[in-house]
């Protein structure tokens, strides 16, 4: 035996110390689900999923799902969560496309497309999303005027009641009409949702065009010059030679964005689309289930997340450029 | 800065041509590339005439005029009003202080003697002092109001002043105070704001505006900055337990969206606390920004500790420093200067965060500005707030990233070794 004390010994320390931590948070999450339990039953709200299946009595303005009041709560928060992937999926088109096309402007060797692209980054990011959306949804798209004055070219048409896109319907191309009823076109995006997604994909498109510039960036200065004295220029430069090694360092970066974007579509409340939030916060004050409501959203919006990681992991495998 | 890594083949022989020729090179490399340039200024022309025309035409600045102390401070009650004054100008002071005494250090990239005022900072000094002087006028502020402002203003620039013209010959340890005076102000702060203590108390329900909107985002900065250190200690520690649960932590924390968060605070926060002793609204949206910013802040803070090369440990720990002290006085100031612009990014996306409070009721800036314009009064002149709230927000915002990069410069490595 040394003379090392129990509580000095480097084996026992540790151990004791995770003990410790965890004998605290097990205390206090057991004092928490106490006061829960304890206050749901006074309440009279203990855990229950019988509600689900209730009529809502409410109403979604537009859904995937076929839906009306008289549907239950469970088929209101699944038409919400459907218009939420919609909006992500369109808004994650969107913003690559625009961040890739920012975040390449930034190595023109036009110099004002240069700065262009830096004050459209600095601005956007340095403004809050929630305060980006008010004002597309008020300011903008409200303003819209509607009716023969709406503004647009012959496929798109941009009025007070929505966004009218040309598009095949009955089997032959169809262009936005103007009818007596108001334009009808073979696509059609409500105001809410095309303000919604203006927002998003000029937010998210800001720091996805930082994402793009970081990875191009990394791209070591030799491989533009190697590039350009086999006599490639600009655009093929980038295309063939640049790009493909950015994308190793972009699309990590990508995956980042991609999810912050899904979180930040829970702020489609402002601009009044219903999403799978805002269903939800309308369920609870029908309902009163807190506690079930939040478990709902909060299953939902990590499973978007874990799927929208796992597909990015996908691609992130298959742009790592195998070294010999 | 950095250097963009991207060569510009041009950029050695621009250096030596004429200011046209420079122009030239910049705007038109090439016949396509005029043409774009001629498209891009007409297009810039035209957006700056047409914001132009609107702000000084159609616009109606009565909105703004009429309730920028609503805007400010809320419903914070007009008798108690001097101590927000008396803090703000304390604040001028001490940023002014701070600002003379960075600058008084000589800069890390720079062998020269450090400037009074370097270029930018001549900049900034008069872009603010124009502010300063044009602001009361263009918001038609009364007399009063108009001479604390330019106070304001001057008590900053002169702080700049003193502390850059005679900072150098103070000792090292004047620098360290002034950093200790920014929590004691802080402190100093919470009591003007909130009374008691002699003071009469003004309950936070009846702060608002601005003020609310700094005093959650600094509050949720100030407790989620050691909060995210133990987090990320506690995510690459190699006692099981301790690791697991912090990671279990961070990815809930991060998989969520925040305003599910404030819900989980404004609805079930009551639930779980014995018998309705449930804290002000208020400060439960304050607790949840903070234990949110936490788990962003601890990735931060993690991606700086695995930049510390383990030599570092290795060679405190071979020093006879035990465990603790080493991580304390060797691994983790080391990492935070690596991650400060990560963490500084954080704090930008929180101050931007606490926008979300106006979602569930609370009147932040942007709740107190919505509240405004749902005013029948107002009606229709929703353009003109946004825009003085999108300036603010950007001002806030930007200022932040700008002293996170004067102070990254500070912190270099090779401006410590240049002092001993």
């Amino acid at each position: 035996m040394n003379g090392t004390p129990w509580w000095r010994d480097r084996r026992v320390l540790p151990w004791l110390l995770q003990a410790g931590v965890g004998l605290a948070v097990l205390v206090v999450v057991a004092w928490l689900m106490t006061n829960l339990v304890r206050n749901l039953s006074a309440a009279g709200l203990l855990l229950s999923w019988r509600w689900l299946g209730q009529p809502a009595g409410f109403d979604l303005s537009e859904t995937l799902l076929p839906f009306n009041a008289s549907m239950s709560y469970g088929r209101a928060l699944l038409a919400g969560l459907l218009n939420t992937l919609r909006v992500i999926v369109f808004a994650l088109v969107g913003s690559s496309l625009l961040g890739l096309l920012v975040g390449m402007a930034a190595f023109s060797r036009n110099g004002l497309l240069r700065g262009l692209a830096r004050v459209y980054v600095e601005l956007v990011r340095n403004v809050p999303l929630l305060l980006q959306l008010l004002f597309w949804y008020f300011v903008v798209f409200l303003a819209l005027p509607d009716g023969a004055a709406a503004l647009g070219w012959p496929a798109l048409v941009l009025a007070k009641s929505g966004l009218y896109i040309a598009g095949f319907a009955d089997g032959r191309w169809q262009l936005p009409q103007l009818l007596a009823s108001g334009w009808q076109a073979p696509v059609h995006l409500s105001v809410e949702f095309a303000a919604l997604l203006t927002g998003l994909i000029t937010y998210i498109g800001a720091f996805i065009a930082e994402v793009v510039r970081g990875g191009i960036a990394s791209v070591p200065a030799g491989q533009w010059e190697a590039a350009s004295s086999l006599g490639l220029h600009g655009a093929a430069i980038l295309r063939h030679i640049v790009l493909p090694q950015a994308l190793r360092v972009i699309v990590p970066g990508l995956t980042n964005q991609y999810i912050s974007l899904a979180k930040a579509s829970s702020l489609a409340l402002a601009c009044g689309f219903t999403d799978l939030y805002s269903v939800a916060e309308t369920t609870l004050n029908q309902t009163g289930r807190a506690v079930e409501v939040v478990l709902v959203l909060l299953a939902a919006y990590l499973a978007i997340d874990l799927l929208i990681s796992a597909a990015m992991n996908g691609l992130n495998r298959l742009v790592q450029v195998r070294e010999r | 800065m950095r250097k963009r890594s991207a060569p510009s083949p041009i950029a050695f022989a621009a250096a030596a041509a004429s200011p046209l020729k420079r122009l030239q090179r910049q705007l038109a490399p090439s016949a396509a590339d005029a043409l774009l340039s001629l498209g891009l200024v007409a297009l810039i022309l035209w957006a700056a005439l047409q914001l132009l025309g609107w702000a000084m035409g159609r616009a109606d600045w009565a909105v703004v005029q009429l309730n920028s102390m609503l805007l400010l401070v809320g419903r914070y009650p007009l008798a108690e009003q001097w101590r927000l004054w008396l803090l703000a100008l304390l604040l001028a002071l001490q940023a002014g202080l701070s600002w003379g005494l960075l600058r008084a250090w000589p800069r890390a990239d720079r062998r020269e003697q450090a400037r009074l005022w370097p270029r930018h900072d001549r900049i900034a000094g008069l872009l603010l002092a124009l502010l300063a002087l044009l602001l009361p006028f263009a918001l038609h502020l009364a007399g009063p109001l108009q001479w604390r402002w330019w106070l304001l203003a001057a008590v900053l620039l002169a702080g700049r002043w003193a502390a850059g013209r005679w900072g150098q010959q103070l000792p090292r340890r004047a620098l360290k105070l002034v950093a200790v005076l920014w929590p004691l102000l802080y402190l100093l702060g919470f009591w003007l704001i909130g009374g008691g203590l002699g003071l009469a108390a003004v309950s936070p329900g009846d702060w608002g505006g601005l003020l609310l909107t700094l005093l959650m985002a600094s509050f949720a900065m100030a407790l989620s900055f050691p909060l995210g250190v133990l987090l990320a200690l506690g995510r690459r520690s190699s006692l099981p337990l301790l690791r697991w649960g912090s990671v279990a932590y961070i990815e809930f924390i991060r998989g969520a969206p925040l305003i599910t968060l404030l819900f989980v605070g404004q609805n079930i926060l009551g639930f779980l606390l014995p018998g309705g002793a449930s804290p002000d609204r208020i400060w439960r949206a304050a607790w949840v920004l903070t234990l949110f910013a936490a788990a962003y802040l601890a990735e931060a803070v993690r991606s700086g500790l695995a930049a510390v090369p383990p030599g570092q440990l290795e060679a405190a720990r071979s020093l006879g420093l035990s465990q603790p002290q080493s991580m304390v006085l060797v691994v983790i100031p080391q990492a935070l200067r690596v991650a400060l612009p990560a963490m500084v990014g954080q704090f930008i996306a929180l101050l931007q965060d606490t926008t979300l409070l106006s979602l569930i009721g609370l009147l932040d800036l942007l709740g107190t500005a919505r509240g405004i314009m749902a005013n029948p009064e107002f009606l229709g002149h929703s353009s003109e707030l946004y825009l003085v709230l999108a300036v603010l927000y950007w001002g806030c915002c930007a200022s932040l990233g700008l002293g996170s990069r004067a102070l990254e410069r500070r912190l270099d490595p090779r401006s410590v070794a240049s002092r001993r």
